[in-house]
């Protein structure tokens, strides 16, 4: 049996992820029941002293550096090599990973290679009674709630990114080592060329979401939306049916196959509540819903529910914004 | 099997909201749903038509899953799969994504040589996204996951968009390669759809055959390396999620509804 947590610190464009600082608060409670060190796993073309300590800080004691040249650097085949060269290294008793898109790529390639059981996008780990750890998934569109141990060692898992806090840093830790390793060169049969769009936004981190579902009778009418959601300070979002029709971007969809969205305020304008829409903005903090049907299933997931025209409501609520506002 | 051809992976699927889920044992009942084919597969499904199109060679659609999922890998022959092959066994069952993942690698094997693996990012019951990246591993071959969009390709290589989080990145694969696909699915700039089968196309495919292999037609195939034995994530609870007991103020009238959204934003501290 393996000792310790290893995780995977992120790092695909040269800037660490910041999801990566979460993984190391659960890391840190997992060996303090189960005793072990935090060790990290980081792919760099450079050292990077400031982030350097910024893990240390939020509470590696190893930190485990695989060099790489700047071109290879987003080479996910090669960060699969690393890490699974760490694990052998280390032999801990969990290995944790992003559930990023990068963390999901490459993560099962590990798993596979080592035979190695993976739990996809959980939303927590703990220690049982019998110290044994566990894995905690969603399944069946969030219907299910799977817990789940893993036979072979260490266990893996993939976390979803906002569901542990980022570790209050304590800048006067020390790494108590650090290994740099190199990485050997090898053809994989990928070549990245490089970034061809940018994400123009991150849903999962707006504080206000204003979403807009099939209610929206033309692509153009989105600008009162948008308009509420930049009044708002938040980003305007839509529902898979508005993507599907080919009116919006995917980076735009909320829900099981788009994004999962936990704002403090969530604006359902037209939105009917399908589960698979369900599934990616339950965990708001606060739902309001606007919808013209007053038996629509979104009425059970708000808080607050106005039946009535979306248009209608959309513009009174702008209009009485800017009035506050100034 | 030749070099040029391409393997679909497709997942016959329950429709998640009818399933029946066995809370003791932590299994799914499949039998306890009709199967389709896995929405995200039918992207690479359509994806594989349009590259036979241009490079040839023929489309395979491989499914491990019961007997009773024959009918969706008919719907694979209809959607334009050459041949369809379905690996049912009670000693695949209970497979987690590492047995899955073993079981499709080692009957891709016995297929011989291909040009590409397709299959979508993930599917609807088991949302893990694994299965994709694992058989690539199995095989030694590159892959690329959360594909937007094929850019390019030729006789050698594939140029792909690919989703990496932190932005869209283009990758160029050596054949033999595996690609897991998004939806929406782009084709040199253009949006894929998967396509709806014609009457001829049903007709033909409820005449054509749909090969089953089981374990002992996999030559070399590990027992212990299949199934549940072979399966190392075993789930030892599962609850129905909770849902959040939201109780709605509910308004009719805009105005009230208006104050009360401005009220709740202040309280948030968002205004």
């Amino acid at each position: 049996m393996g000792y310790g947590v290893l995780t995977y610190v992120e790092n695909v464009d040269g800037k660490l992820n910041p999801a990566s600082l979460e993984l190391l608060s659960k890391a840190g409670e997992i060996v303090r029941a189960r005793g072990g060190k935090v060790y990290s796993v980081l792919v760099a073309a450079s050292e990077n002293s400031q982030e350097f300590r910024e893990l240390a800080a939020c509470g590696v004691d190893v930190l485990l550096v695989y060099k790489v040249g700047k071109d290879r650097l987003c080479d996910y085949l090669l960060h699969a090599e690393a890490l699974a060269h760490a694990i052998r290294r280390v032999n801990p008793a969990l290995v944790l990973v992003s559930a990023t898109p990068w963390g999901r790529s490459f993560a099962p390639r590990v798993a596979a290679r080592l035979g190695l059981g993976l739990t996809a996008d959980c939303l927590d780990v703990y220690v049982d009674e019998a110290g044994d750890i566990v894995q905690v998934r969603p399944a069946f569109t969030g219907n299910l709630i799977a817990h789940i141990k893993t036979v072979t060692s260490p266990a893996m898992a993939t976390v979803r990114p906002g569901v542990f806090p980022k570790p209050t840093p304590d800048y006067s830790r020390r790494f108590e080592a650090v290994v740099l390793e190199e990485l050997p060169v090898y053809p994989s049969g990928l070549e990245v060329l490089g970034p061809s769009r940018r994400k123009s936004v991150s849903l999962s981190e707006a504080s206000v979401v204003v979403a807009v579902g099939r209610g929206l009778r033309k692509k153009e009418d989105i600008s009162l939306f948008m308009e509420l959601a930049e009044t708002l300070g938040g980003e305007y979002a839509v529902s898979k049916p508005l993507v599907d029709a080919g009116w919006f971007e995917k980076e735009r969809q909320v829900g099981f196959s788009g994004n999962t969205v936990k704002p403090k305020v969530y604006l359902a304008f037209g939105i009917s509540g399908a589960p698979q829409h369900i599934a990616g903005m339950k965990d708001s903090e606060c739902v309001v819903a606007v919808n013209i049907d007053p038996s629509a299933p979104i009425a059970k997931y708000s808080d607050v529910f106005v039946v009535g025209d979306m248009y209608e409501v959309a513009r009174r609520l702008l209009k009485r914004l800017k009035a506050f506002k100034s | 099997m030749s070099g040029s051809d391409i393997v679909v992976l497709v997942k016959p699927t329950p429709d998640i909201t009818k399933v029946r889920f066995d809370v003791e044992t932590g299994r799914v009942d499949r039998g306890s749903a009709e199967l389709e084919i896995n929405p995200f597969d039918l992207y690479a499904l359509e994806l594989a038509v349009r590259l036979r199109e241009s490079l040839g060679g023929r489309i395979v659609a491989l499914a491990m899953a019961p007997p009773h999922a024959e009918k969706a890998l008919r719907d694979a022959i209809a959607r334009g799969a050459d041949r369809a092959i379905l690996l049912s066994d009670s000693k695949f069952a209970g497979a987690d994504t590492l047995a899955t993942s073993y079981t499709l690698a080692t009957a891709i094997r016995k297929l011989g040589s291909f040009r590409l693996i397709l299959c979508g990012e993930r599917s609807v019951d088991g949302d893990t996204g694994q299965v994709g990246p694992e058989v690539a591993e199995h095989l030694g071959v590159p892959h690329a996951a959360f594909v937007q969009g094929v850019v390019d390709f030729g006789d050698e290589s594939i140029t792909v968009e690919a989703d990496f989080g932190v932005g869209y990145y283009l990758v160029r694969l050596k054949y033999p390669a595996l690609l897991s696909v998004s939806r929406p699915l782009a084709f040199k700039g253009e949006r894929l759809e998967p396509r709806i089968p014609k009457l001829s196309d049903l007709m033909r495919a409820r005449k054509a055959t749909v090969e089953v292999w089981q374990a002992g037609d996999l030559q070399g195939v590990d027992p212990s390396r299949i199934g549940w034995a072979g399966s190392p994530t075993r789930v030892v609870k599962a609850f129905y999620a909770l849902e959040k007991g939201r109780n709605p103020v509910v308004f009719k009238s805009v105005d009230d509804a208006a104050e009360a959204v401005i009220e709740l934003m202040k309280r948030k501290n968002l205004l």
